[in-house]
């Protein structure tokens, strides 16, 4: 890397600059710093647009509803009583799900890819990982109520009530399939390929000479793996699970199909529930009421507010990593 | 009211000779109207609900080919359809339900907004019950399941209405839909006016707080429901019953008679109806549930399309006269010609009385105060 760099430098400066046209190719590169300048404020500009949409269309509810907006279990929109809880809780808790089931089965995938697997397994594999990323929603979601709803209701979930499991306090008396916990299955293996990619580029960019040096000490390969390659690359599969947290937390299709769309404050994961994303979907396009389309975009509001503070402590988290991790 | 139909019936609904994508690269066929001379081909655009729209893109098709107009409908919502009007972006709006009343209000500011209902819609309560050949409820019955009173279909209010035949000792799994729908806004319309609980308790709306049951979306997702679980209650369009054959239930009307859902006892609702609003009148209070009538189905309702009073007035500067009047001029033929094109697309024909009323409500129409169809 330096000494590429290096090169890189002492090239430029010995080159004759006479020979060069100066003039045009500063001008270029002033042009394209200008161009580049203006597409990168395009980005944040847009991000503030949204921002000051959702702030403005929220407004109404937000006024007639205050702090209760954000704590309210109730929502009418006949009587007009908008408060959101049971959607945060639903996105909050379908994302955890998904979070528990994905990250040990695609992070264990990344290391078979990188460190295990060899030729046609690995092409094979790597391929199927991402076919499952190139899978539409709406797909997930009718494969979801066709065959993982009936699944649930009808061997998994009373499989984990009559299991240890059931006496956790988030496992009730299993329903109808249509659930928190189905949509967090099915959730699971949607991010699965974003995971299980993230990492594994992660785990690629770990040099070979720590991996020799980590055998050389006479380390297993799986000791390898744990104590050298993992805490290296801590940072990069630490983006990779955020980055499916990300995307767990705006599903929309997929989870509005699954989770049963009842907006109860419930910690049970095998009642039905609701999510952020879901009540916009669904509500939107019918909402007549200023209220009622108020409120959605409230709800829009704080599903953009909440991203915004996972993802700030998911960074901050990770600077705290890479800090340790490069020491 | 989402109107989901297999395909077959969506390329009926867009008629064989031009389905709608290929339809702007045509040609316009040739004016035969002095009318549409005017409008020289043009495109005029609409709105709003989606529950009519197949139907929609039918009359669009043929009247196409017959006088040479182009109608463009856009099936985003009934509230997507309501704002739209009132933002003047459309030249009509589709609805399923009528303007609330805020909403009435703020157009009066532009002279009023009208109500042409077009074509009628009917919401059926399907059930998932092996080995029970037809089941029979009443409206508050069905409330008591809904509101959660009712939680056993051998409840003694359900075998009463039953007798003879074997109801499981089962909880009943209840089904609702979970996106905002014209046709939740007609059943809760319908189960607040025969079950006075549900209207102080839950009320009519197109999404309520439902005091049981799980959401499915669209009607599909509530089919699903009911198909995937035995025991299962749901409600969905006449149409979406019939074509995918779900077992319906059988319900009490106003005069005590036990009616399965037809297109005839639908239209009986319609023309049962008493003194719905002319002109500019608002029409929030308008429900044909529960109407008299040895044949009517119960749970029935209008779809809309809304015009604004005054098109002159208050689209002035957005849409030309011409376009104007030929929009009514769709609209005219819609409520007449294109009446004989629903049944086979599941929507009931508009009865007699109606039709008048529609009549009168167009004529009125006005630009800048003078009427826009004259003859």
């Amino acid at each position: 890397m330096e000494r590429r760099a290096a090169a890189e430098g002492l090239s430029s400066a010995t080159l004759p600059e006479a020979r060069r046209p100066a003039a045009p190719r500063g001008l270029s590169d002033r042009s394209f710093r200008t161009i580049l300048g203006v597409l990168a404020a395009a980005l944040p500009l847009m991000e503030a647009v949204v921002l000051v949409e959702l702030l403005q269309g929220s407004l109404p509810a937000l006024r007639t509803f205050g702090w209760h907006f954000l704590v309210g279990r109730t929502w009418d929109p006949v009587a007009e009583v908008f408060g959101a809880l049971p959607f945060i809780i639903g996105t909050l808790l379908t994302s955890a799900v998904a979070l528990v089931l994905a990250v040990p089965i695609a992070i264990g995938t990344a290391i078979l890819l990188v460190e295990y697997a060899t030729g046609w397994v690995r092409e094979g594999l790597g391929f199927l990982v991402e076919l499952l990323a190139a899978i539409p929603s709406i797909v997930y979601g009718l494969w979801g109520m066709v065959v993982v709803a009936p699944l649930m209701r009808a061997h998994v979930d009373p499989f984990i009530e009559a299991s240890p499991l059931g006496w956790l306090p988030i496992f009730g008396r299993p329903l109808l399939g249509l659930s928190l916990l189905t949509a967090g299955v099915v959730l699971a293996i949607m991010i699965l390929p974003i995971v299980a990619s993230v990492a594994r580029e992660a785990l690629l960019m770990v040099p070979s000479e720590q991996r020799e040096a980590g055998l050389a000490l006479g380390l297993t390969r799986w000791e390898t793996t744990r104590r050298v390659l993992l805490p290296y690359a801590r940072a990069g599969v630490f983006s990779a699970i955020i980055l499916g947290l990300g995307r767990a937390m705006g599903e929309t299709m997929a989870v509005t199909m699954l989770v049963g769309n009842t907006p109860a404050v419930t910690l049970d994961l095998f009642q039905p529930g609701y999510s952020m994303s879901a009540v916009i979907a669904n509500e939107f396009s019918e909402a007549t009421t200023t209220l009622h389309v108020s409120s959605l975009f409230g709800v829009g509001l704080l599903l953009f507010l909440l991203s915004l503070v996972v993802n700030s402590m998911a960074r901050m988290l990770l600077r705290g990593l890479s800090h340790a991790g490069t020491r | 009211m989402k109107h989901v139909l297999p395909l077959t019936l969506l390329f009926a609904a867009c008629g064989e000779p031009t389905p709608p994508g290929q339809m702007s690269e045509k040609p316009p066929a040739p004016a035969t109207t002095a009318e549409s001379t005017k409008s020289g081909g043009k495109a005029l655009n609409g709105a709003g609900a989606s529950f009519p729209y197949p139907l929609l893109s039918k009359w669009s098709a043929v009247y196409h080919d017959d006088k040479g107009v182009q109608i463009n409908y856009q099936s985003i919502g009934s509230g997507g359809g309501q704002k739209a009007i009132l933002d003047k972006t459309v030249a009509f709006a589709g609805s399923d339900a009528p303007l609330p009343q805020d909403k009435w209000d703020l157009a009066q500011a532009d002279g009023g907004i009208v109500h042409v209902p077009e074509t009628l819609g009917a919401v059926v309560p399907v059930v998932h019950l092996p080995g029970v050949e037809s089941l029979r409820l009443t409206g508050p019955v069905l409330a008591g399941i809904y509101r959660g009173t009712v939680t056993k279909w051998n409840d003694p209010a359900i075998a009463g209405l039953n007798p003879g035949i074997a109801l499981p000792d089962h909880d009943i799994v209840v089904a609702h839909r979970s996106d905002g729908s014209g046709t939740t806004y007609v059943f809760t319309g319908y189960l607040a006016k025969v079950d006075p609980e549900w209207a102080s308790a839950v009320g009519r709306d197109t999404s309520v707080n439902w005091p049981v049951g799980v959401g499915g979306k669209g009607n599909e997702g509530v089919s699903g429901v009911v198909s995937g679980n035995e025991d299962a209650i749901g409600y969905v369009e006449l149409a979406y019953a019939a074509l995918n054959h779900l077992q319906m239930v059988q319900l009490q009307n106003h005069d005590g008679n036990w009616v399965s859902p037809t297109m005839e006892g639908v239209s009986a609702a319609a023309a049962a109806a008493p003194d719905l609003p002319a002109g500019p009148a608002s029409w929030t209070a308008v429900d044909i549930t529960d109407e008299p009538g040895a044949q009517t189905w119960p749970i029935a309702s209008f779809t809309y399309l809304l015009f604004y009073q005054d098109m002159g007035k208050a689209q002035g500067k957005r849409l030309s006269r011409e376009d104007a009047e030929a929009t009514l001029r769709f609209a005219w033929w819609a409520v007449h010609d294109g009446q004989q094109y629903g049944p086979a697309l599941q929507y009931p024909a508009l009865p007699a009385a109606v039709v008048t009323l529609d009549e009168q409500t167009l004529k009125g129409i006005t630009w800048n105060g003078e009427p826009l169809l004259k003859d």
